[in-house]
């Protein structure tokens, strides 16, 4: 490939061409790497400093974030929510500003309005990296699953992937739906209808409502939490209903492939979307997903961090 | 007349006979130099460098019947000139023999010029481990150090200005017969 790398900010997948994806993901390759050095640290963000300002709650993504930064070398700072001066009235234009008259190289953002990275990303001389805004994109996790599934099944490419579970609050799955289509997979939502609206098709994807009718095909099985912080009650009738009706159960389970792939990005609802047998059984891949999201990191916060502003 | 009338002249240095007869006499060289080939790992600098280390290592085994041990060393995450260029290129995945204790490294480049590249592999090696020493081959040392780094094995020693360009054409990386070329401005 003799593509090269130019963005300062990542912001979503909808805006990467399938080759910038393929360029991040090839990149993550030899940051994988460095984990298996003795020495696991480079020092290619040396003096570089990297803000994670987490104005929603976190705990995986900020510390995969903050672990890729020190490993390059970068000093990191952590603001969250009840932290900052957010909950004194200040606007997000000011606290980025103030952030920025710290010197910051890179703004890593997770946001509960959608949109929110895009506005600073267009004010700020800052690398601003999108660690989840809103219902909108999520761009480094579904970076990490297309990372997984490529690593996993050695192709994108043709994959039957099945996205089950809350998909209208889901930003990951937003996020997974650019960057699959864009490699050539063939997504299928699954879910209960309240939970995912028709426009959905027109990202071309194929939409079901009944599981059992996917499972048997899929060749990796995404699961997504139930969101209860995003939720009204009105959505599905319960837990147990969710369970029977759309729960990866390990009677369920027994109808994949033994080579389809269980991915879920975590936090888990054990005994909701997903049994703790599937879990933690011989095709879940769920903890691949979480030591690959630091390579992955790693090669974002390097390009984008790592670009002349 | 052509060359006159474009702004680039590429002066033909070496050709594909020249090349290998230079990496020839490196193998040569480092089998010299270094008694003990079982503690000895070539590490080529993607990409060209990589395939000038494979050819090294073919004329070792050639002449002295024995398989060498060859890695990779890229050193992008080790450069000294983060955030000043406007566009990256590719990262290769670094790949060594471990572990490097008591091993000697020759490092292999195809061009040395400011001698910055090698200054960042050594950075790079010393992060899989401590090996005994590190030695430094380039097909091409074309001057203009900026660094106190001196090379142990030389294919030709080439003069020229800062200006110029040192194109080097290999078939496996290319697709075009082994060359070097100097051009002008």
């Amino acid at each position: 490939m003799t593509a090269r790398w130019t963005r300062k900010d990542l912001l979503g997948l909808r805006d990467l061409s399938a080759e910038e994806i393929n360029f991040i993901l090839e990149t993550a390759d030899a940051f994988k790497q460095v984990g298996t050095r003795e020495i696991k640290k480079v020092p290619a963000l040396r003096g570089k400093t990297m803000v994670n300002f987490f104005v929603e709650p976190s705990t995986r993504t900020r510390i995969s974030f903050e672990l890729a930064a020190l490993r390059l070398s970068a000093d990191v700072i952590n603001i969250s929510a009840a932290t900052s001066s957010l909950t004194k009235g200040e606007t997000l234009k000011d606290t980025g500003r103030n952030i920025e008259a710290l010197h910051t190289d890179i703004l890593v953002l997770r946001h509960s309005s959608a949109g929110a990275p895009q506005f600073l990303a267009s004010r700020l001389n800052a690398s601003v990296i999108n660690a989840g805004d809103g219902a909108h994109e999520h761009p480094t996790q579904a970076l990490l699953d297309l990372y997984t599934i490529r690593e996993k099944r050695g192709k994108i490419a043709g994959l039957r992937v099945a996205i089950i579970g809350d998909i209208l609050f889901s930003r990951v799955a937003r996020s997974n739906i650019f960057g699959l289509t864009k490699l050539g997979a063939r997504v299928t939502l699954v879910g209960p209808s309240t939970l995912i609206p028709r426009e959905f098709e027109e990202l071309g994807v194929t939409v079901s409502h009944k599981i059992d009718q996917v499972l048997s095909d899929a060749d990796v099985v995404n699961l997504l939490r139930i969101q209860h912080e995003r939720q009204r009650k009105e959505y599905f009738p319960g837990i147990g209903e969710y369970r029977t009706l759309f729960g990866l159960t390990k009677e369920r389970a027994k109808m994949l492939k033994p080579d389809c792939l269980i991915m879920h990005p975590g936090p888990i609802n054990r005994g909701v979307e997903i049994d703790s047998e599937v879990a933690d059984g011989r095709q879940s891949v769920i903890l691949d997903q979480v030591s690959n999201g630091l390579a992955v990191r790693m090669a974002v916060l390097y390009l984008c961090g790592g670009i002349a502003t | 007349m052509k060359d006159r009338q474009n702004s680039t002249a590429a002066v033909p240095i070496m050709d594909a006979a020249a090349v290998q007869r230079a990496l020839r006499r490196i193998a040569h060289e480092i089998i010299e130099r270094n008694p003990d080939l079982h503690s000895l790992v070539l590490a080529g600098i993607p990409s060209r460098g990589v395939e000038i280390e494979q050819r090294i290592a073919e004329f070792i085994r050639t002449i002295e019947k024995i398989d060498i041990a060859t890695g990779v060393i890229d050193v992008a995450m080790h450069r000294d000139d983060v955030g000043t260029r406007p566009e990256l290129p590719m990262v290769r995945e670094s790949k060594l023999p471990l572990p490097l204790e008591g091993q000697t490294v020759v490092i292999v480049d195809d061009v040395l010029f400011t001698g910055r590249t090698a200054r960042a592999a050594m950075d790079a090696i010393s992060s899989f481990g401590r090996p005994a020493r590190i030695q430094l081959a380039a097909l091409i040392d074309r001057g203009h150090r900026e660094l106190p780094i001196r090379p142990d094995y030389i294919g030709k020693n080439l003069p020229t200005r800062p200006d110029e360009k040192v194109r080097l054409r290999l078939e496996q990386t290319d697709g075009e017969p082994d060359a070097v070329f100097l051009e002008k401005q």
